[in-house]
């Protein structure tokens, strides 16, 4: 594995790029300048997983993985390509999971084939963490509430949506179907080091204000290339007022700013959480105060409203003094963005005691069966059933047009989900309004695109 | 490497969702990801694409899901390069782990229009509108990247890793 890595401080790439940085250098000065040069938490996860001292953005680098993850859409493609490579088994059978989560239960005879495909390799190859129906969640809400990612952890996954761990201090990414295939049997996989954009998140959400709103305005802010190829890092004092689940929304929609991952330094809030869902031992990687950074936005939490995206990009967002009265059809409560415990909390809180206006359908998906028999002891799965929602069995379903909601030409949904691109959740005429669980639970008792405060009197 | 053909041109943020739409992803197989390929975006392009041709795009080609089935489709379609200004990150990585060739030149998707000859010779980073005869420079990839493609993708170059 040396030759086109070699773990000499100095592979050819880095020069080429630092020579980039400083023109007028001396080699000497170079080899100076490098070991010195500071890092951010993502370069740091990298450096520590590809055995050197210092990374540098632009060096391409083979680094080691804890864990590679794949679902029933991706994981049949890596599985043709696993066979080409002649390998009896994985690189470590407790480190590579399937989670059945997409078109499953299976839609069609197709889907059913593809998960049978995923249900016969991880058979064969006593792949520990399978996730057939029953036991699977949404991929991204389900794998933390196992325990199977901690802070420090290198992961990659055959969705997109996998930079969701960055919530928990671990460097990770979404990559295809060959990435996962060469993860799986080589415990490897190919990065090229990214920059990064710190985000300094000062003061306090608002009541019915959550992560989602923080994560759509900093898409807005930003644009759905605005981090391309980089590292969004999440940091500063306004950390402390963010949950979890906040956190988890906020990095699992990373990847629609463009980013390679983001990613939240671990602190108490995370420490809990990872002690909580039995996780490893956590490994915490700090910024270091001189690290460079591309760009830095300061963020004031407490100025951030309900905030929507309007068709078709994440980026096109709005707050309610700019959207008049937009009727819709369908309400989507779910995914790995808004599938959690507190989503459905704040949901079922503000359709309690009311109704699903008429010729609206709202479709509450809980992310996981955990989340699923907490939601129903606490009372919100019957909230929702009287107000006249459907609740769903796990699965990504609508979000992505599979099945479970999907949608004609003409009609709008508002939807707790991360993309509204054309045909997404249907028909290629069909619109995506994505928003918090608060603004869904709000337009659902109205009918139209609703704000929570609107609804709550605030 | 040099690829020849005609352009098939697109604007920004084309994802992956309009490459392959989701309802077409309970099949992995490549001819039948081909029949569907850009069919929100573009109903014609099946019918009028042509081994060997090449897609031009504006920024953030790509973009959304990490399904490979899109840059399969699109090799399968026939398609030989795609120039763009700029790619989503994870079709960047899957394009080049299944051996399509594709390259950043926002210069030359300016200067190409649909139905332009165009040839890329990407050893040397160079794309010549044959039709116009402008010539666009381009950073040719590093080689581990090269070598990648070459060998027809990830795979194919484990035992060079």
């Amino acid at each position: 594995m040396g030759e086109m890595f070699p773990s000499s401080p100095l592979p050819v790439i880095r020069e080429k790029t630092v020579y980039f940085m400083f023109p007028t250098c001396s080699p000497f000065y170079l080899e100076k300048r490098l070991s010195e040069m500071s890092m951010t938490m993502t370069q740091k996860i990298l450096a520590s997983h590809a055995g050197l001292e210092s990374v540098q953005a632009g060096q391409l680098i083979l680094a080691g993985l804890d864990l590679v993850l794949g679902n029933d859409i991706t994981s049949p493609v890596a599985i043709k390509e696993f066979a080409r490579l002649n390998k009896d088994s994985v690189f470590d059978k407790n480190k590579v999971t399937m989670v059945m989560d997409h078109f499953a239960p299976c839609k069609d005879i197709k889907s059913a084939e593809q998960c049978k495909i995923c249900r016969d390799f991880c058979e064969e190859k006593e792949i520990t963490h399978f996730y057939d129906v029953g036991k699977m969640g949404i991929e991204h809400a389900l794998l933390p509430e196992q325990g199977l990612v901690t802070a420090g952890n290198l992961i990659i996954g055959a969705d997109s949506h996998t930079c969701t761990y960055g919530a928990l201090g671990a460097f990770s990414t979404g990559v295809g179907s060959t990435d996962m295939a060469f993860g799986m049997a080589t415990g490897k996989a190919w990065f090229k080091v990214p920059s990064a954009i710190k985000f300094n998140l000062t003061g306090k959400l608002r009541k019915y204000v959550s992560g989602k709103d923080v994560i759509l305005h900093i898409i807005g802010k930003i644009g759905v290339d605005g981090a391309l190829y980089r590292s969004m890092e999440f940091t500063g004092e306004g950390l402390s007022s963010l949950s979890a689940d906040d956190r988890l929304c906020i990095a699992n929609m990373a990847i629609e700013a463009g980013a390679k991952n983001g990613i939240f330094e671990a602190d108490d809030i995370t420490l809990e959480y990872l002690r909580e869902h039995g996780a490893e031992t956590p490994q915490i990687f700090s910024a270091d105060p001189d690290a460079v950074y591309d760009e830095v936005y300061n963020i004031n939490l407490s100025e951030i409203e309900p905030t929507v995206s309007f068709p078709h990009l994440p980026s096109n967002t709005k707050t309610f003094d700019q959207i008049g009265d937009i009727k819709i059809n369908q309400v989507v409560i779910g995914s790995c963005t808004n599938g959690r415990i507190s989503d459905l909390q704040i949901a079922s809180e503000i359709m309690k005691g009311r109704k699903c206006a008429d010729g609206v359908r709202t479709i509450v998906i809980p992310a996981t069966q955990q989340i699923y028999l907490e939601a129903l002891e606490k009372g919100y799965i019957k909230t929702f059933i009287e107000s006249g929602a459907v609740v769903s069995t796990p699965t990504c379903g609508p979000c992505l047009g599979g099945h479970m909601g999907i949608l004609a030409e003409g009609e709008k949904a508002v939807s707790t989900t991360n993309r509204n691109f054309v045909g997404r959740m249907g028909h290629a005429n069909s619109e995506i309004y994505l928003a918090s669980p608060a603004v869904a639970g709000a337009s659902a008792v109205t009918g139209k695109l609703s704000s929570p405060w609107e609804v709550m009197g605030i | 490497m040099k690829y020849t053909g005609d352009v098939i041109k697109y604007g920004d943020n084309v994802d992956t969702d309009v490459i392959i739409p989701a309802r077409y992803l309970n099949t992995s197989d490549h001819s039948e990801l081909a029949s569907h390929c850009m069919e929100d975006i573009d109903r014609s392009f099946v019918n009028r694409v042509k081994q060997g041709d090449i897609i031009t795009a504006g920024f953030n080609f790509g973009c959304g899901s990490s399904r490979e089935h899109a840059p399969i489709a699109i090799k399968a379609s026939g398609i030989s390069m795609v120039i763009a200004k700029s790619f989503a990150r994870i079709f960047y990585r899957n394009s080049i782990n299944i051996g399509l060739a594709i390259v950043e030149c926002p210069e030359a998707v300016d200067g190409i229009s649909e139905g332009d000859r165009v040839e890329a010779d990407m050893d040397n980073g160079i794309i010549k509108n044959l039709t116009t005869g402008k010539e666009y420079k381009t950073q040719p990839f590093p080689e581990f990247i090269q070598k990648i493609i070459k060998n027809g993708g990830l795979i194919n170059s484990a035992s060079m890793i």
